[in-house]
């Protein structure tokens, strides 16, 4: 079936779908919509390589199942045990309103696609959505981090942020090293694993999971 | 050998304090083990520079070194013992008189911590003489300076020390970025780290003035110089006594030392370098000894004759570049004699006129002249060995300080000029303000003997003095004596100047001539040795006269009043009050005076003092608009993640577009 029907085809709607979780996730309040939304988001990423690159051996395709659990499963259900036992639902309050960041977002996208067209790419590349959706979801990411207050908001933002940078590392790595992705997956988990030690040690002192309050800690 | 010899030394003093930490805080044990290891490792240093002396040749030891561009490149010359002699000397003796001075028992808090840092600071002064590697000088440099700090703030439960030290590191450390620079220079020219004559092919006149700059202010810190230091009075007046004396006596001629080696490199000196440094000598000179007559602490007073001092020693220095400069070997043996000479004499003077301070402090526990008084009557030995100092400071004969200051006046009057060759005449006018520096040491010196020693007692404490335990006035003697024997054997040193003045100007060649035919060493010799016995006949006549007659003792300066207080007599202030007047426009004193209007008045004070202008008028507010400027910063730290995040992504997105 594989030689009739072009996998690369099928690049080009998932990654549109990859925008549009970047909108949810910037839209929505509700931190549980949140999760899922970048916990798909990353299970839609371990989809790539096997489209883009034909020749995937053993050893990418359980690297990949591995960072498909751990994004869409693994650290989703870390995420929401934080979540109840902080006991909290919502981001109350955004730096900016959702319909700013929605309209960031946008702007952030346009952009993306503007500043893509610049780069020298490879030809093979060029013409793909890769490069733009790769920075606008490291632009939703960066909104995220800095527009919320809610720690656990934070670490999605961060999640998100390195969904884009994966989407950027398909276009360099002809097939993926695997030192390299490790790295990365090590680096995540362990990002959010201290983070959500952050988020129960804010939790138990100030009763509340803003980030604001670390600047009670300032000199 | 010699080398072989220093290192041992070296290592046996930088450790000699460790002992001690492992015993208890109220142990004296400690105490005797680390003075024991301290003493001996400057007397193996000691002995190495008389070996050296007697063999008069050197074998560098080069070992490979793990840091890049260091190489552990140690080697001897005239220049390295010289310098090596007082760092050894007053540290062995320091180490005897904190025996009793600092004793364990009196200060378990911080006895341990001076100990170590004592043996640390010769140690580490000791190697960047002898380092033949830029990387080399800056370890020993560094282990000097922190070992100073901690030496400085000694006593850092106190406020001001604590204050002081902070200015210390500060001064220290900008020296040290001066130096690196210098030696990032050196670099550049010579293409290693190793200390070697620079290449003249490479030395652009940029290169050559910027090496000029850095060095100056590197070392010029360290030295003292002014305006460059602002570090020098509070650290020197707020140290325990045996460590001013170190820093007063040893540390600040590694300044003077940087100066030399640096310039020993350089092949051929711009004129206009020994120029500055003659003119930066003469003010460091007269403005020194001004601010010390103002003075009201002990041990300030002694800090800015420091400055006094090295104002001379730069004079010298000045005098021997212009020598090199326009080829006239004499003012380069002369002007660097005199340099060097001072630098040996200045260690022992100032070093005993430290520790007699200390002394006094001991007793008396305060620095303020004005509460002291009368203490030759209760502390004759201290009394004795403090005007030896005063003598031998104000550069007054049979004494040391009139020898190296006789050939720094020999060699400025020599630049009036000769029939056919090159002269540098308005060099002569340094020799007046000599003149000026030792009048004023003079009248500053008599402010102070007056006041502290003379008269009567202006407190209940100087009442009570007693005199110090034998530690301190043995350490105290040794002094005396080598004081006595440069001033009444000045020729004895002659080789040894000779020896470092040609390791500093190579090519003075072979031809050249000697010190002792340029300088009537042995006439100076003479007629000191006629001072002498005359006043040795003198004061035994009035003895055997005194003892046979009546003598009636009453309050100094009574004047004839029959209830006369201590009150009476004349200040600090007011004895300095016209040349305090006289330099007003550099010493800004401060003076709080009530006019007195009513032929009744109501009880009113007057106080003054003479703050430094330097560090009060221009280091302090520029360090205080910097940090306000800084301040403007905080707006950025607001201690939000996201707001720190945001400047992550700003310069993210700046470098993605910038190009």
């Amino acid at each position: 079936m594989a030689e009739f029907v072009d996998p690369l085809l099928f690049v080009e709607p998932l990654l549109i779908l990859v925008l549009a979780i970047n909108f949810v996730a910037l839209g929505a309040s509700r931190i549980r919509t949140v999760i899922n939304a970048v916990a798909f988001q990353g299970v839609l990423l371990g989809v790539f390589p096997f489209l883009i690159h034909s020749e995937i051996g053993l050893r990418g395709v359980v690297l990949m199942a591995i960072t498909m659990a751990l994004k869409g499963y693994g650290i989703p259900w870390y995420l929401l045990r934080a979540m109840r036992t902080a006991e909290i639902q919502h981001e109350d309050k955004p730096v900016i309103s959702y319909m700013a960041s929605l309209l960031l977002g946008a702007v952030g996208t346009g952009l993306a696609m503007e500043f893509s067209s610049t780069l020298p790419l490879h030809e093979d590349h060029s013409h793909m959505l890769l490069v733009p959706a790769s920075l606008a979801t490291v632009w939703t990411g960066f909104l995220m981090l800095t527009t919320r207050h809610k720690a656990i908001m934070q670490v999605l933002g961060y999640l998100m942020l390195e969904n884009g940078i994966f989407l950027f590392g398909l276009l360099l790595l002809e097939d993926l090293p695997l030192l390299v992705e490790l790295g990365v997956l090590l680096d995540l988990f362990t990002g959010v694993f201290v983070m959500v030690i952050i988020i129960h040690h804010l939790n138990r002192e100030f009763s509340s999971m803003s980030t604001e309050h670390l600047s009670a800690l300032k000199e | 050998m010699s080398e072989r010899l220093v290192l041992i030394g070296i290592v046996i003093a930088a450790v000699s304090g460790f002992p001690g930490l492992f015993l208890s805080r109220h142990s004296t044990l400690g105490q005797w083990l680390s003075t024991a290891l301290a003493v001996i490792g400057s007397a193996v240093g000691l002995s190495s520079v008389g070996v050296f002396w007697a063999a008069g040749d050197s074998q560098p030891i080069v070992r490979p070194w793990a840091i890049p561009g260091g190489e552990f490149h140690v080697a001897m010359d005239g220049l390295s013992a010289l310098f090596l002699v007082p760092i050894f000397l007053v540290s062995l003796l320091g180490c005897v008189y904190g025996l009793g001075y600092w004793k364990q028992a009196e200060h378990p808090d911080n006895g341990r911590k001076l100990r170590l840092f004592y043996g640390l600071l010769p140690a580490g002064m000791a190697l960047l003489v002898i380092a033949r590697n830029s990387i080399l000088f800056m370890v020993g440099w560094e282990v000097m300076a922190l070992s100073a700090f901690f030496l400085v703030t000694t006593e850092d439960h106190d406020r001001a020390v604590r204050e002081t030290g902070w200015i210390y590191l500060v001064a220290t450390k900008v020296a040290t970025v001066s130096l690196f620079a210098l030696f990032g220079l050196l670099h550049a020219v010579n293409g290693s780290f190793k200390l070697e004559p620079l290449n003249e092919a490479n030395l652009t006149p940029g290169i050559t003035t910027a090496i000029f700059v850095f060095m100056l202010i590197g070392f010029g810190i360290k030295a003292g110089i002014m305006p460059f230091h602002v570090w020098l009075p509070s650290s020197h007046a707020i140290a325990p006594s045996h460590v001013s004396a170190i820093m007063s006596g040893v540390i600040i001629k590694m300044g003077i030392y940087g100066i030399l080696r640096i310039t020993s490199l350089v092949p051929h000196p711009p004129v206009a370098w020994g120029g500055i440094v003659l003119v930066l000598g003469t003010i460091s000179g007269v403005l020194g000894v001004a601010f010390a007559v103002g003075q009201h602490d002990l041990k300030r007073l002694l800090a800015y004759h420091s400055i006094e001092n090295i104002g001379i020693i730069v004079m010298g220095i000045g005098l021997a570049l212009l020598g090199r400069s326009l080829g006239r070997d004499e003012w380069v043996i002369l002007g660097m004699s005199g340099a060097l000479l001072h630098v040996w004499n200045h260690a022992l003077f100032k070093a005993l006129l430290f520790l007699s301070a200390g002394s006094v402090i001991h007793a008396v526990h305060t620095r303020e002249i004005d509460h002291l008084g009368g203490l030759a009557k209760r502390m004759p030995l201290t009394a004795l060995c403090f005007v030896v100092g005063a003598v031998a400071i104000c550069g007054l004969p049979p004494l040391n300080g009139f020898v190296s200051e006789f050939l720094i006046y020999l060699g400025l009057f020599g630049t009036l000029g000769v029939e056919g060759k090159s002269s540098f005449a308005e060099a002569a006018f340094a020799a007046p303000a000599l003149a000026l520096i030792g009048a004023l040491a003079v009248a500053c010196f008599v402010k102070v003997f007056g006041a502290v020693f003379l008269g009567t007692a202006r407190s209940e404490h100087a009442s009570h003095a007693h005199e110090s335990p034998p530690s301190m006035i043995a350490a105290m003697s040794v002094l005396v004596a080598c004081c006595f024997f440069i001033g009444l054997a000045p020729f004895a040193v002659a080789p040894v100047l000779e020896q470092a003045v040609s390791a500093w100007a190579p090519s003075l060649g072979e031809s050249r001539q000697g010190l002792l035919t340029l300088a009537p060493l042995d006439s100076i010799s003479v007629m000191a040795l006629v001072l002498v016995a005359g006043l040795a006949v003198t004061s035994g006549l009035l003895w055997l006269r005194l003892r046979n007659s009546v003598v009636e003792t009453g309050p100094t300066w009574g004047c004839g009043f029959t209830a006369p207080t201590a009150r009476m007599q004349y200040t600090s202030s007011s004895f300095a009050e016209m040349l305090v007047g006289l330099f007003g426009w550099a010493l800004r004193p401060r003076i709080h005076r009530v006019k007195v209007t009513a032929l009744l008045p109501q009880p009113t004070d007057f106080h003054s003092h003479v703050p430094d202008p330097v560090l009060d008028e221009l280091v302090l507010p520029t360090f205080r608009f910097s940090a306000w400027l800084f301040s403007w910063f905080r707006v950025f730290q607001q201690g939000r993640i996201q707001a720190y995040l945001l400047y992550i992504f700003v310069a993210l997105v700046a470098l993605l577009l910038w190009r």
